[in-house]
């Protein structure tokens, strides 16, 4: 099976891309396509416990479902706003 | 009328954000402006760079409205992010809700900035005196109610 996956801020900068075609033979949830980019890019694993994820532009569970072609995107905790993000 | 919901490396309006939310049933507006400021923790910051995953950034800008225009009734809400390196002093973020009455347009207000910093995919890499750094906030979920019921909270208080 092959995804887009798309990353950003950090762990963009620790893949050294933003988006990449990933393929991933035998994956059939975003638990798997994580697994299969950390083995191409396993500077990625430094997020493994950190990021949240999305398919095709909805928030998602790492035991979603994904299929053929699907944008899969992996995501460091966010900090939009202003100010400090910590309380 | 402008669009309730921007992610834009545009300058921010203030006005365009008020205009969106326009209209005879509102008795009061809050709007909430956030800018770029010149420290952080211990740091001199020279300047900010805002990356978004922009079209779910947009969405869940939307998803925050529908839950306070839900919550506070009769409220109309909008915001705008801005994105892409921004100075000091200049404007991140722009909230505006109407409300019927006062206290509502301020918890609705103070919601949406609590909720951005929990579910809207952007990310801020500070440029400070001597080197850089992306500051990591909340790990990302609509779904998650807790989050959802502590914003209400802190809105509420």
């Amino acid at each position: 099976m092959r995804v887009n996956v798309k990353l950003f801020a950090r762990l963009r900068e620790l893949v050294g891309q933003g988006e990449l075609t990933l393929d991933a033979p035998g994956a059939t949830t975003v638990a798997d396509v994580w697994a299969a980019l950390v083995a191409a890019h396993p500077a990625a694993d430094a997020y493994a416990r950190s990021m949240s994820c999305a398919v095709n532009l909805n928030y998602a569970r790492m035991t979603t479902t994904v299929a053929d072609g699907d944008e899969v995107a992996f995501l460091p905790p966010v900090s939009g706003g202003s100010g400090a993000a910590a309380r | 009328m402008t669009s309730a919901t921007a992610i834009t490396s545009a300058p921010l309006s203030v006005e365009a954000v008020l205009r969106a939310v326009e209209g005879p049933g509102a008795g009061a507006v809050a709007t909430f402006v956030g800018l770029v400021r010149d420290h952080n923790v211990g740091r001199k910051v020279l300047w900010l760079d805002y990356e978004a995953y922009e079209p779910l950034a947009e969405k869940a800008l939307g998803i925050i409205i529908a839950e306070a225009e839900a919550r506070w009734a009769g409220a109309r809400m909008a915001i705008h992010h801005r994105t892409g390196r921004l100075e000091i002093g200049e404007a991140s973020v722009v909230i505006a809700v109407a409300t019927p009455h006062r206290a509502d347009a301020f918890a609705a207000c103070r919601y949406a900035i609590e909720r951005i910093k929990q579910i809207v995919p952007i990310w801020k890499h500070e440029h400070f005196e001597g080197g850089e750094v992306w500051i990591e906030g909340a790990t990302a979920d609509a779904h998650d109610e807790a989050a959802r019921e502590a914003a209400l909270k802190i809105a509420c208080a």
